[in-house]
């Protein structure tokens, strides 16, 4: 009986501090810093910012993370050769002055291949993450916590596990690439025709794992708790759910960048990427491949900056995380 | 639980039939040609006889039922006959491969062993790799053994397996010459010698498909294992005296292995599915290999053939996995 | 001269000591992509017609010159020979006496005359029945003796039976699958029986199969192998790795890869290359119709010409800007020779015309500078508000990718803008009407892929230009003519080509043809005469090229040379 009661007092009070990280203020307790007490810059994330910076892989993680988005959005601007100049004389050339990096088997600049491919490969990884775990999650969510609506979802979800990946792009390519090239130009209409592909097609993993974990949490006490006091539905997935499935959506969410950056360049073998002449990460390390005896910098270039990514998004995720839990914060 | 689970089952027949049939369409609509290897040199009008000999001359629904008779009817009667040497399926015409003009149950019976050898044991692989690394890593959060963890599992995913492939066959096949770098699919082990012949070929693609598996696994059992520990039943636990080996491994396991089942309940059909890339690198010439060039060679009856086991495959395996989540947490119910 | 003395050695060298049938154990070859079937009439590719050829023989091959090779022929029918009547209407070939088949019975006329029912029979869909075309009926004159007889005269008249496409089968294995049965015939289309040097005894669809010396082969010394394991699977870089570093297997087959990739591997000394020629073009086709969106249902037909490819400087100076040495040098190596025809081979149809070998890229300017297409403010020239920008189109592949953007960078050096596109192998070739991406549809301003012909005379290959063979909605986007060339003058003379049987003559028509197509006309350019390159180990021995057949098409002569 007692054990019960105090985790129903310990759900409330977690409750009281799930709600307050999106309210954005600490009611009733006392303040660390009186100075900013009661203000709107004394804020939850404020103590969410100064626990992750405690977290030394994730600040170093942030710093690379920073530096490669710099490289590829600032560099370009200071080293201003076009990545899809062909410059036969130089072919195969390594490190040197005229071209840091070296150059590919037709004399086009690897420092300015890198720098544009990792502008695609970063836009592309992290918004075709982003749509598939949020139609994952929120799939998951809505299946796992209504149960009219769990089957249908659920049936939907086995059908695209189980429509063969390669006709669907074709198909989508057939369907949309004109359209979308006319009415928002051929570069961005055939970005958003590569972010929707991969993440209509890769959001059932993390809609499955969402739906699985709600599914025991909503038997929970401080779930139950939640909902004798009368919440409604959606602050309580907004509020109660879905803070505590965070974490498998987080992993979801760090492999989705490195499948997506890799999807990518799998989708430029069925004519679906960006013109040919158009270097990605992912394209360039497939390239590589075959001349990885000769020219090994090559793919060690592309694989270094693609798995650096990954591990940073990796750890900033895992500080993000730890600094997000009130439990383990101030610890 | 029962009830539930007939229920299911009885459902799955629609949700099947309805998947046949958007498959079915998918690759009716998407663009490609039977005889797109056809030299450029024949003229249209043979071409056009080759396709109706193809029976691309009916309409669609007429194919699509053909197809729905000949797997739901004409196959299993044939095994039936089969097993039991009798005559029933005599003169049906068994789903017949675009490609090859064989019956396509017979190519995917003869892709099996090799698939379910390195893909499937990859996986197992994989999976008694991945546990202990998740459990021991959350344990030991931010130790040397989790970080390490960390990097190797962020990295072996992040490498795709077109590239790990050929870095292990440069190494290991080229440079050193320690393995095979070109599966034998004919080798039979029936002696030691056989044995080890057949263990040397599957080192290599079966280390690749580990190393991408047991990442994905791990992450997903370390983030559970995390999110548990930290819970109040583990608090309680501890305080009533109960030894940290019962705790982690029973309790805290226990609770962490929802979302792991998921993920394992969502790899197990993909390894019917074969391993594409992998396959295609060490040339296992396996059931991936067979739906990629079926794929490329629009062999609508083999796609749709392989692609629909597949489905049946992923229904039953969610299936089973809801079950698992009302075993390991009987608070789930789904009545 | 050279290459007679060239192949005269090499015939020296593939007859070593006469051996003993088997003796030389077991061959391996690599074939990155694997047979799908045995059976050459059900499918024409590569990957199945080469390992069938092991098997299965026609009346004669055409050897790496362009003349005919007598194999289950007693000799070449000719007019002189009375082979070939006057009116060219009737040809009567003679078996070789004493040939059997492997399972030990006698092969005779009825079993020829059966393999032209079988592919000419309804409702079968023979993949080589333009071969056929035109033949009334075969007859087996008496048991070594047949006769085809063509309805009208035909020319040139060697057709069928002639080349790996078309061999003979065994009129007793094959009885049961006449017409439409022949779809699901499986036992045979897998094992066929067959008079080659070898026989099946295990197939494998997509995967292996295995063959062993043929014991009623008509020489009693060969084959020198006892078996044959043909490995399918992976791609063409790993196959050239199992020869040439690895040595796992003897044999690979096309390896099209970047030759700085190819020469260290050669170089570590395991295996060499061996390189033979067809007829296999890689050109770039300008689209004489209009692609333009605006246009709707109607893009890419006659009813709309080109903006600006229809004016003949202008295709002359995307062809002047073209190196054609230095592609061949990158991206083809020892795999492709830069041309300028898409007729090749044999050597007397092909026109001397070589002024494409030459970049000039001033002359290229000067010409568009004078047919008034000045550079605008890009710098991209234009005339009447029409810029010269385009969308240049082709598969898949490392070694287009490369010339793509080799293409592009010289083309926007005289001022033309180029957008690169590119497109699935299977969704470009594919011919269903709906895809809008296909080569025949066009939507594109260029393309760039690889033709071929299978007999040495190109009247068939250039019967593809024609005017009545342009792809359009009436039907259904079929025919081959996708450049979309239409000139009453080719047209003429493509008639005229089908009604002459002298030899000279029609010499002089296709060579007027082809030129009319590219060294006048720019409509297509060849780019280079591509090669069937393989690998094949050190010891060897054997190997001879030959652009016309498959690469197997002498394993009977192949040995083991220590």
């Amino acid at each position: 009986m007692t054990e019960t009661r105090r985790q129903h007092d310990l759900s409330v009070t977690e409750t009281v501090e799930a709600s307050s990280v999106a309210a954005g203020i600490t009611p009733g307790l006392p303040p660390d810093d009186p100075l900013h007490a009661g203000g709107e810059t004394r804020s939850q994330w404020r103590d969410v910012w100064r626990q992750f910076r405690s977290h030394r892989g994730a600040m170093v993680a942030l710093v690379l993370f920073v530096s490669t988005i710099l490289f590829v959005l600032v560099g370009p601007y200071l080293w201003t050769i076009d990545p899809t100049y062909v410059d036969i004389r130089a072919r195969n050339s390594g490190f040197s002055v005229a071209h840091p990096l070296g150059t590919d088997q037709l004399g086009r600049d690897m420092l300015a291949r890198l720098m544009a491919g990792g502008r695609v490969s970063i836009a592309v990884g992290l918004t075709a993450m982003i749509i598939a775990i949020t139609l994952g999650s929120l799939i998951g969510l809505v299946s796992g916590y209504f149960r009219r609506m769990d089957a249908p979802l659920m049936r939907l979800t086995e059908l695209f596990l189980a429509l063969p990946l390669l006709p669907l792009l074709l198909l989508m390519v057939t369907l949309f690439r004109e359209p979308l090239s006319q009415s928002f130009g051929p570069a961005m209409g055939t970005f958003i025709l590569i972010v929707s592909a991969i993440g209509a097609t890769s959001w059932m993993q993390a809609a499955r794992i969402v739906r699985g974990d709600v599914l025991g949490l909503k038997e929970r006490e401080f779930i139950l708790a939640a909902k004798s006091i009368g919440t409604p539905a959606h602050r309580m997935i907004l509020r109660h759910v879905l803070p505590n499935v965070l974490s498998p959506i987080m992993v979801a969410a760090t492999l989705g960048i490195a499948t997506a950056i890799i999807t990518e360049s799998a989708l430029s073998f069925l004519g679906l990427g960006f013109p040919p002449d158009f270097p990605t990460w992912g394209r360039l390390l497939y390239d590589a491949v075959d001349q990885m005896v000769m020219y090994p910098w090559r793919v060690i270039l592309p694989g270094l900056f693609i798995s650096l990514t990954v591990l940073c998004v990796n750890y900033i995720g895992d500080g993000l995380r730890d600094a997000m839990d009130p439990r383990i914060r101030g610890r | 639980m029962l009830t539930f689970t007939t229920r299911r089952l009885l459902l799955a027949i629609p949700t099947l039939l309805f998947i046949s049939l958007v498959i079915f369409l998918l690759l009716e609509a998407s663009p490609g040609d039977p005889l797109g290897d056809v030299p450029l040199t024949v003229p249209p009008e043979v071409k056009e006889r080759m396709r109706e000999a193809l029976g691309l001359g009916s309409p669609w629904y007429v194919r699509y039922v053909l197809w729905l008779k000949q797997f739901f009817w004409v196959e299993p009667l044939y095994w039936f006959d089969h097993v039991f040497g009798t005559q029933f399926s005599a003169g049906m015409q068994r789903i017949i491969s675009f490609q090859s003009r064989s019956p396509v149950f017979d190519v995917i019976a003869q892709r099996v062993p090799q698939t379910l050898t390195v893909v499937g044991f990859s996986y197992l692989v994989g999976i008694l790799i991945a546990i202990p690394i998740g459990i021991i890593s959350a344990y030991k959060q931010y130790s040397w053994f989790d970080q390490l963890g960390t990097f190797v599992s962020m990295i072996g995913f992040s490498m795709p397996t077109f590239f790990t492939g050929v870095v292990l066959i440069i190494i290991f096949g080229v440079k050193l010459q320690w393995f095979p770098s070109v599966y034998d699919t004919t080798l039979e082990v029936r002696d030691w010698n056989s044995f080890w012949a057949q263990v040397r070929q599957m080192i290599m693609p079966v280390t690749v498909l580990a190393l991408y598996n047991a990442a994905q696994i791990s992450r997903f059992m370390r983030a559970s294992m995390l999110d548990n520990l930290g819970q109040d039943y583990v608090r309680t636990a501890r305080a009533k005296g109960l030894s940290e080996k019962t705790v982690v491994l029973k309790h805290v396991l226990r609770n962490s292995l929802i979302p792991v089942i998921t993920v394992i309940a969502l790899g197990l059909p993909a390894v019917f599915g074969g391993a594409i890339i992998t396959e295609q690198v060490f040339k296992v010439n396996g059931l991936g290999q067979l739906l990629i060039t079926a794929i490329h060679g629009n062999d609508i009856p083999m796609v749709l053939t392989l692609t629909f086991i597949f489905a049946i495959l992923i229904v039953l395996f969610t299936l089973i996995a809801d079950i698992l989540y009302g075993i390991l947490d009987p608070r789930i119910r789904y009545d | 001269m050279k290459k007679a003395l060239v192949s005269a050695l090499a015939l020296m060298m593939a007859s070593p000591a006469v051996a003993e049938r088997g003796s030389d154990g077991e061959l391996r070859v690599l074939y990155w992509q694997a047979a799908s079937v045995l059976n050459p009439y059900l499918s024409t590719g590569a990957k199945d017609v080469d390992p069938a050829s092991m098997v299965l023989e026609p009346l004669a091959l055409v050897g790496n010159d362009g003349a005919l090779i007598p194999v289950l022929a007693a000799e070449i029918p000719s007019i002189e020979n009375g082979g070939i009547s006057e009116d060219f209407t009737t040809v009567t070939w003679r078996l070789k006496p004493g040939v059997t088949w492997s399972d030990g019975t006698p092969l005779t006329a009825a079993d020829v005359a059966f393999t032209a029912d079988y592919c000419m029979a309804p409702g079968f869909g023979c993949a080589v029945l333009a071969e056929f075309e035109g033949i009334k009926t075969v007859e087996a004159v008496d048991d070594r003796t047949v006769r085809i007889h063509y309805g009208a005269p035909k020319y040139p008249p060697l057709q069928a039976f002639v080349g790996g496409r078309t061999p003979i089968l065994q009129k007793a294995q094959f009885e049961p699958c006449l017409g439409e049965a022949g779809a699901s015939c499986t036992r045979q289309n897998f094992g066929p029986i067959g008079t080659g040097p070898f026989r099946v005894t295990s197939f494998e669809p997509g995967n292996v199969s295995t063959f062993e010396a043929n014991p009623h082969y008509r020489d009693p010394a060969k084959p020198a192998f006892a078996t044959v394991t043909i490995k399918g699977g992976g791609d063409a870089m790993a196959a050239a790795r199992a020869v040439l570093e690895t040595g796992e297997f003897d044999f690979a087959w096309n390896l099209q890869l970047a030759p700085d990739i190819v020469a260290p591997m050669e170089a570590a000394g395991k295996g060499k290359l061996v390189g033979s020629f067809g007829s296999m073009v890689e050109r770039i086709e300008l689209n004489q119709t209009d692609p333009s969106p605006a246009l709707g249902k109607e893009r890419s037909t006659l009813a709309h010409p080109h903006p600006f490819l229809t004016d003949p400087a202008v295709r002359r100076a995307l062809s002047m800007a073209i190196d054609r040495p230095i592609l061949a040098e990158l991206a083809y190596g020892p795999a492709g020779k830069p041309t300028c025809t898409i007729v090749p081979v044999p050597l007397d149809f092909t026109s001397g015309r070589d002024d494409c070998l030459k970049q000039d890229i001033q002359g290229a300017n000067r010409l568009l500078d004078e047919a008034g297409w000045l550079p605008g403010p890009d710098g991209v020239r234009q005339k009447d508000g029409v810029p010269l920008r385009l969308v240049f189109q082709t598969t898949v592949n490392a070694v287009r990718q490369d010339v793509q953007s080799l293409v592009k960078q010289w083309w926007s050096e005289i001022g033309v803008a180029t957008d690169l596109k590119t497109i699935d192998g299977t969704v470009f070739f594919g011919g269903d009407a709906g895809n809008p991406d296909s080569r025949a549809r066009f939507l594109a301003d260029a393309q760039m892929f690889t033709d071929a012909f299978y007999l040495p005379d190109p009247a068939s290959f250039l019967e593809e230009f024609v005017c009545s063979r342009v792809p359009n909605d009436e039907n259904q986007w079929q025919g081959n003519n996708s450049v979309r060339f239409c000139d009453p003058d080719f047209d003429a003379r493509m008639a005229a080509l089908n009604q002459t049987g002298a030899a000279r003559e029609r010499h002089r028509i296709a060579k007027e043809m082809t030129d009319m197509l590219t060294a006048d006309g720019h409509v297509v350019l060849p780019l280079i005469h591509r090669g069937m390159i393989g690998a094949h180990a050190n010891s060897l021995a054997g190997i001879l090229p030959n652009g016309w057949e498959g690469s197997l098409w002498n394993i009977a002569d192949w040995s083991r040379a220590e």
